[in-house]
């Protein structure tokens, strides 16, 4: 759950997703689900012109499954907390088992 | 807050009932009224119709009922009215749009085979399709 919680921090951020198809969508990050689904407010694609059927699209739910990376800006991530958070998730399933 | 009842896709309950574009694994667009989605993105779709792009133009298939299997969902999109108004794509009969996709599938072809030949020229062996499953047009 730590990714899921990490994607909920940059909620409202900006973001670019890139797509397993090469599409790439720039929006703003309305919300993501434990999956990984996106939804994508206010959305514009690179290249529109080899993805015509994006252009009348202002918001979007993409599937966890297709997405190949999810694109940030450095200044929205805490790397630290991360870290530190991952650790902690690591300790707790060690400490379940 | 939707979440709590529904963790799998909270965010599609919004979408209900609105028309929407769904983009398949396969490239095919979907237009159509969301009824009914489950925490895969099962989705049932009403009154669709497929819409072919070719370059400018497209062409609408009516096609009607559709229950798509989750995993074959890249994304649905909502249509904005006022964003759809400003494009300048040209919509074609279905037999013309037909004809425009066949022709473009045989130019990229054609060009997929020239460039397997220069690589098995060059002692490179082509990467084919299906290997590539997984990448979704």
């Amino acid at each position: 759950m730590l990714f899921y919680s990490f994607f909920k921090t940059l909620v409202d951020k900006e973001v670019v997703v890139e797509l397993k198809n090469d599409l790439c969508i720039t929006g703003t990050l309305h919300s993501v689900d434990q999956f990984l689904n996106i939804k994508l407010l206010d959305i514009s694609v690179a290249e529109p012109e080899k993805y015509p059927h994006m252009v009348s699209v202002k918001t979007c739910f993409i599937r966890g499954s297709v997405v190949r990376y999810v694109r940030l800006n450095p200044a929205f991530v805490d790397t630290e907390l991360l870290q530190d958070a991952s650790r902690r998730e690591a300790n707790n399933i060690k400490g379940a088992a | 807050m939707p979440h709590q009842y529904f963790p799998g896709s909270a965010s599609l309950l919004e979408e209900l009932d609105k028309k929407l574009m769904v983009v398949l694994r396969d490239g095919r667009k979907l237009i159509g009224f969301l009824r009914s989605f489950d925490q895969f993105a099962n989705l049932v779709l009403q009154d669709t119709i497929e819409r072919i792009y070719v370059g400018d133009a497209y062409g609408d298939i009516p096609r009607g009922i559709f229950l798509i299997r989750g995993e074959n969902v890249v994304l649905l999109g909502e249509i904005d009215l006022q964003k759809d108004a400003q494009t300048t794509l040209r919509q074609l009969p279905v037999e013309e749009i037909l004809v425009l996709q066949r022709e473009e599938q045989e130019r990229i072809e054609a060009q997929q085979k020239i460039q397997y030949k220069v690589m098995l020229d060059r002692g490179l062996q082509p990467v084919t399709d299906a290997l590539y499953e997984d990448t979704y047009s």
